[in-house]
């Protein structure tokens, strides 16, 4: 993030703006991932006069950054009709797909609303992993066409890769593979449970073997040392800190309407089919309750030794059962990268049975009377 | 000091937050702040009305500054932004080059 860009996020914290919110547009897809935390049925999608009218008051309230998601955008046969109101009202877009339905003439039609950034899903370098992840035969062979015409529009690109058992072995040629096309990877070894609960996806996450490897890439991570060191407990100014920017400056809408803090942290705020996003955003119990929070307010984290660098998310914490509580995923991941399991996974720890049992016996004096 | 006709670039981003207008480049992304002048003088560059103009109806009374002084420093700022790419400057009115290039907010 850029200087200026912070300082914009400190300001907009500061003064209580929304600066940036993620609108899924739909949750159907035309790819059914793996791994995927989504129900892909309508029950009632948002109309294009809706999601118009969404865009007015988010532009009102201040919203820069419009990230505009699924489900898979381009189901929406509306997707361009939203796409040109939201440039006419100067949003930052950014858009997320998996690229399969764009050719030469959607990515020129991108290019020229002026989106700032397309992120596209890829697993694999391999047809077999990426196919067998999304469930489409021919699926990166589509996604990667895609992500050749955007470029060929000089439109910038970024390629997403959740990383699992299934395609952890295939990562750097997934970043040889966007060198080679001129685009950034982003890496991402969370797999995140279903909006409604089930947790069932969980068991595709990688092995904490594969996540320890991961870590010590040096080409990931830099300097492996300073990225795998033990960290100290927090001090009085990180127990401060505020846990992430959601329901800060950032927000989420569901093609329902439904607003959350963030699109991983499925706590519903309000609606904005029954209210004004501005009034959800300033007046939710559920936001004030989120932004009440602070490191110190958390029960398990505050006296970890992660506290202050553990990628914590909250939304997962929130799915796990508790907002203030910690996210196992998250401990899972500090413990590979430090080898120090965290304050909940030590808590978590079944009791080890003693191989020597001592029973106390009765108090001789007490049996004698 | 020639008329001068000013317009938002297309392909923008822009914002206002707390009465300063962000403005994200189209071309790279870069991301640039306007103070509270320079963002009215943004806001009223619509290809249609002169600087001198804008200086006039919506600089002077406002920031109750010499319009002369205003005017020599609302062209060198018209000329910066067009350097980068954010505004265009010409002595001709200008069209509206994009659909999608709205009003700031």
């Amino acid at each position: 993030m850029s200087a200026l860009m912070q300082e914009m996020g400190d300001k907009a914290l500061a003064l209580g703006v929304p600066l940036a919110v993620q609108v899924d547009l739909t949750y159907r897809c035309n790819e059914r991932c793996v791994h995927c935390y989504l129900d892909h049925d309508d029950h009632g999608e948002m109309t294009t006069t809706e999601i118009k009218h969404l865009l007015d008051e988010l532009a009102d309230a201040g919203v820069f950054i419009l990230t505009l998601s699924g489900g898979e955008i381009l189901m929406r046969r509306d997707f361009f009709e939203i796409l040109e109101y939201a440039r006419q009202l100067t949003f930052c877009v950014k858009l997320k797909t998996n690229g399969v339905l764009i050719r030469e003439r959607e990515a020129a039609r991108i290019r020229d609303l002026g989106v700032e950034s397309v992120q596209v899903s890829i697993y694999s370098h391999r047809p077999e992993v990426h196919d067998a992840i999304t469930l489409v035969p021919g699926s990166l062979k589509r996604s990667l066409t895609a992500i050749r015409f955007l470029k060929s529009q000089g439109i910038k690109v970024t390629i997403a890769n959740v990383l699992m058992t299934e395609n952890m072995q295939d990562y750097q040629d997934v970043r040889a593979l966007a060198d080679e096309l001129g685009v950034r990877a982003t890496l991402d070894p969370t797999v995140t449970p279903m909006m409604d609960g089930n947790r069932s996806t969980l068991r595709l996450g990688a092995e904490e073997n594969a996540l320890k490897r991961l870590f010590r890439d040096q080409s990931l991570v830099g300097d492996v040392d300073e990225y795998c060191a033990v960290p100290s407990k927090p001090n009085e100014d990180e127990l401060q800190a505020l846990p992430c920017s959601a329901g800060h400056t950032a927000a989420y809408v569901s093609p329902y309407g439904d607003v959350y803090p963030c699109v991983q942290f499925p706590l519903t705020c309000g609606n904005v089919r029954r209210q004004r996003f501005i009034d959800i955003w300033r007046h939710s119990e559920q936001l004030k309750e989120v932004r009440s929070i602070r490191l110190k307010d958390l029960t398990s984290c505050s006296q970890c030794t992660h506290g202050s660098t553990c990628t914590r998310c909250p939304g997962l914490a929130f799915m796990e059962g508790n907002m203030r509580g910690p996210s196992t995923q998250d401990c899972e991941k500090s413990f590979a990268r430090t080898g120090i399991p965290s304050a909940n996974l030590l808590s978590r720890k079944p009791a080890a049975v003693n191989l020597v049992q001592i029973r106390a016996t009765p108090n001789i004096a007490q049996a004698s009377a | 000091m020639s008329k001068l006709y000013i317009a938002r670039s297309p392909k923008l981003a822009a914002r206002v937050l707390d009465g300063e207008m962000m403005i994200m480049s189209g071309q790279d992304s870069t991301l640039f702040t306007l103070n509270k002048t320079a963002t009215v003088i943004w806001q009223a560059a619509d290809g249609k009305t002169t600087l001198e103009e804008i200086v006039e109806r919506r600089i002077v009374p406002e920031f109750e500054i010499d319009a002369d002084a205003a005017l020599q420093d609302a062209e060198t700022l018209a000329r910066e932004l067009a350097s980068h790419g954010i505004l265009q400057v010409s002595e001709e009115p200008i069209a509206p080059a994009n659909p999608a290039a709205g009003d700031a907010q």
